[in-house]
């Protein structure tokens, strides 16, 4: 038998850690999800792809997905600095670069991020940008022709987005006190499911035929990617100590198990994995319900890490 | 370069709970709130049970993950005893120390920075001991530099069996439980 009690009484850490609340999930996912964008259209202007429309649309390589991104991270900060206790110090972030610390480390590539995306939308400037200002026009027929700079813009979002979807998962594998997180695959994990989730955005809402049935294809192989490294993440746990082993078990039987496989697993994954292969094997057709699933599926996958590694602890005796 | 730590022995500490309350009026902690606080812990199956009364605070790692991975600078190691602290000046409150801290030693003060056990520094600088220390009705606590192999903390934990709280985390924690 072995039994603790304890006078300690601080309501962030008693009786288990819940120092962030939704704010962080929300955080991740859309940082994720702009990371994915990122290396989406990134690899379409590396591959000299054009808008094919005389307005911007959602198709790789249009403004529309980087200004969507744009949209993102910036309510993925906003939800970052509501989650902040100090608000007013916040530009302390940027007056030192600490190399052992992740979340430093993102707020410098944060701060990369926004020009990056920038350069994709001026690439394809959507109308209502050329209205407000027509000076763009002829910047962007010049840099829109010339190959070496779509080429380089491209290399550079892809470099930038790896960066920020690899970032989000370590900012919690860097954090060993919390066992679940204590573990070098939530990086790629994050990585993935940012590449899903923005790959099923392009899937429902590109206007190009050719480019939903190609995002549907790689979807596919994000998504079984992504279970590959689900089923790592929990192997490797439970082949390592005990407390990493108890917080496997948080969602084998513990109080996150449902959410964890019928909300991420079934739901976010394998439904949509069904519905995307008939789709592309042309026996179903393709409709908005597979990339709900997913980017449904994606958020779910944050919350119920964020949740349950705070839950999960060293034991205590 | 000093490093401070404390050995705390635990068949003289009765779990009065003076050093909480002598942490809360030196420090100002705030209701609610606690930089230290007393653990009960019982093994065994009766009647060979064991217990032990723990003051636990703040272990002040020598390997300290809150240090690391605060992304201002605010935790850090003071060059007065190898101390952890945070300058409350420069945290942003994001919390990643709170989590990283395998002992959930901190806490975020109602003003909103990190906060936890000083080791009582401002006392310290000066000669004195930690409030803790300084109030214990049973001299259960002892404080002083683990380097120097004269001091009584370090004669104590050469010739006294003792454990720190959770080895396997990795931080080098330098606070010991005199058994």
């Amino acid at each position: 038998m072995s039994e603790l009690y304890s006078t300690a009484h601080s309501a962030i850490t008693d009786p288990s850690l819940h120092a962030w609340g939704p704010e962080i999930p929300v955080y991740l996912f859309l940082g994720g999800f702009t990371a994915g964008i990122m290396v989406l259209s990134g690899w379409a202007l590396w591959q000299g792809r054009r808008n094919q429309r005389a307005h911007a649309t959602f198709s790789l390589a249009s403004s529309g997905l980087f200004t969507l991104g744009l949209g993102a991270i910036s309510l993925g900060m906003l939800a970052l600095f509501l989650d902040l206790s100090h608000k007013a110090y916040v530009w302390r972030l940027y007056l030192t670069m600490k190399p052992w610390s992740p979340m430093s480390w993102g707020a410098w590539i944060l701060l990369l991020v926004y020009p990056v995306l920038l350069a994709g939308v001026l690439l394809d400037p959507p109308r209502w940008l050329l209205r407000f200002a027509p000076a763009l026009d002829a910047l962007w027929r010049r840099l829109a022709d010339d190959g070496r700079v779509r080429r380089s813009t491209g290399f550079v979002s892809i470099t930038t987005g790896v960066a920020l979807g690899i970032y989000t998962g370590i900012l919690l594998s860097a954090l060993g006190a919390r066992p679940l997180w204590s573990s070098a695959l939530l990086g790629p994990l994050f990585l993935v499911s940012g590449l899903s989730t923005s790959a099923a955005f392009a899937h429902w809402a590109s206007p190009e035929p050719a480019e939903r049935e190609q995002m549907a294809w790689l979807d596919n192989l994000f998504l079984t990617i992504e279970l590959g490294l689900l089923g790592s993440l929990l192997i490797g746990l439970l082949s390592s100590t005990e407390a990493h082993a108890e917080a496997a078990r948080l969602l084998l039987g513990g109080p996150y198990t449902a959410v964890f496989w019928v909300g991420v697993v079934g739901l976010g994954i394998l439904l949509p994995l069904v519905i995307q292969s008939l789709a592309v094997t042309g026996r179903v057709a393709h409709t908005p319900i597979a990339p709900v699933l997913v980017i449904l599926g994606g958020l779910a996958l944050r919350f119920v890490i964020v949740y349950a590694g705070q839950y999960s602890h060293w034991p205590r005796v | 370069m000093a490093r401070l730590g404390m050995a705390i022995d635990t068949r003289k500490c009765v779990g009065c709970m003076d050093c909480v309350v002598a942490c809360k009026t030196e420090n100002d902690v705030p209701e609610g709130f606690n930089r230290d606080w007393i653990r009960y812990e019982y093994q065994g199956e009766w009647p060979t049970l064991r217990l032990e009364i723990r003051s636990e605070r703040c272990n002040h790692c020598d390997e300290p993950p809150c240090v690391s991975c605060c992304p201002t600078g605010a935790s850090h190691v003071h060059p007065f005893g190898a101390v952890v602290l945070v300058d409350k000046d420069e945290c942003i409150g994001c919390k990643a120390c709170v989590a990283s801290c395998p002992y959930d030693a901190r806490f975020i003060h109602p003003d909103g920075y990190a906060d936890k056990c000083t080791f009582c520094i401002h006392r310290v600088e000066q000669g004195l001991q930690p409030a803790c220390v300084a109030v214990c009705p049973t001299r259960c606590m002892y404080f002083g530099d683990l380097d120097d192999a004269h001091s009584e903390v370090s004669r104590l934990l050469a010739s006294r069996k003792h454990h720190s709280l959770l080895p396997g985390a990795g931080t080098e924690p330098r606070i010991f439980y005199l058994e």
